[in-house]
């Protein structure tokens, strides 16, 4: 088992109920800690779209995880 | 110079991070507080940023302004925290030696920064609040 720490920002901290929380899984890619996600936290997949950034950039599905990482939930932005 | 901030925005020092003596073009985008938003008023926003990854995705999009203009200095500042209607949420300024490429680089970075930079804002209304553009069009807001 491999232990992530996940940050949350904006509507995803209010969903998750918590700025950073912690994530066992056993396999470790950003496709995977979605479906993770997405299965605790259903209202995750009501939002019109769900990035995950890793050490500060946006990162593909199919790109590996590591513990060391910082790991981010990226709701739709609305800077500006 | 790029800044993420708590505290209300010098919209001149911005400027002046961007001003170089062998520019002919300064120009400058203000991002304000609209007071209403689907028809209701906004009591107030609430700003949020990733602040590290913000700050880096503005980089590499002024990087990519600076390949394509010739810019001279730019700054680029963006409040977060409560912002009421009227207050300035950012600043995006750029010189050039010339008019038409300072317009065009200053659009380029806004646009960018809205689409890519991760930050958030939230519309609080008299009655509920909603993040936007978070969920898809049509549905419901969360309800106070």
């Amino acid at each position: 088992m491999a232990r992530f720490n996940v940050k949350a920002f904006g509507i995803t901290k209010e969903i998750i109920g918590t700025k950073e929380s912690v994530v066992e899984l056993e396999a470790a890619t950003v496709h995977e800690l979605k479906e993770f996600l997405y299965n605790k936290y259903p209202r995750l997949s009501g939002l019109k779209s769900l990035f995950i950034a890793v050490n500060h950039n946006y990162a593909e599905d199919m790109q590996a995880i590591h513990e060391t990482d910082e790991i981010a939930l990226i709701p739709p932005v609305s800077g500006g | 110079m790029i800044k993420i901030t708590e505290k209300a925005i010098d919209v001149q020092k911005v400027i002046d991070t961007a001003c170089s003596l062998g520019a002919g073009a300064v120009n400058v985008f203000i991002g304000t507080v609209r007071n209403t938003a689907h028809a209701k008023n906004v009591l107030w926003l609430e700003y949020e940023a990733y602040e590290a990854m913000a700050v880096a995705e503005i980089k590499k999009i002024t990087d990519e302004a600076s390949h394509r203009w010739p810019i001279l200095g730019f700054g680029v500042s963006h409040r977060i925290g409560t912002l009421k209607p009227g207050e300035v949420s950012v600043v995006v300024a750029v010189s050039t030696p010339h008019r038409r490429d300072s317009f065009d680089a200053c659009q380029f970075i806004i646009d960018n920064l809205k689409e890519k930079a991760p930050i958030w804002k939230k519309e609080v209304f008299e009655d509920g609040e909603e993040w936007i553009s978070a969920r898809p069009a049509g549905t419901m807001a969360v309800q106070n």
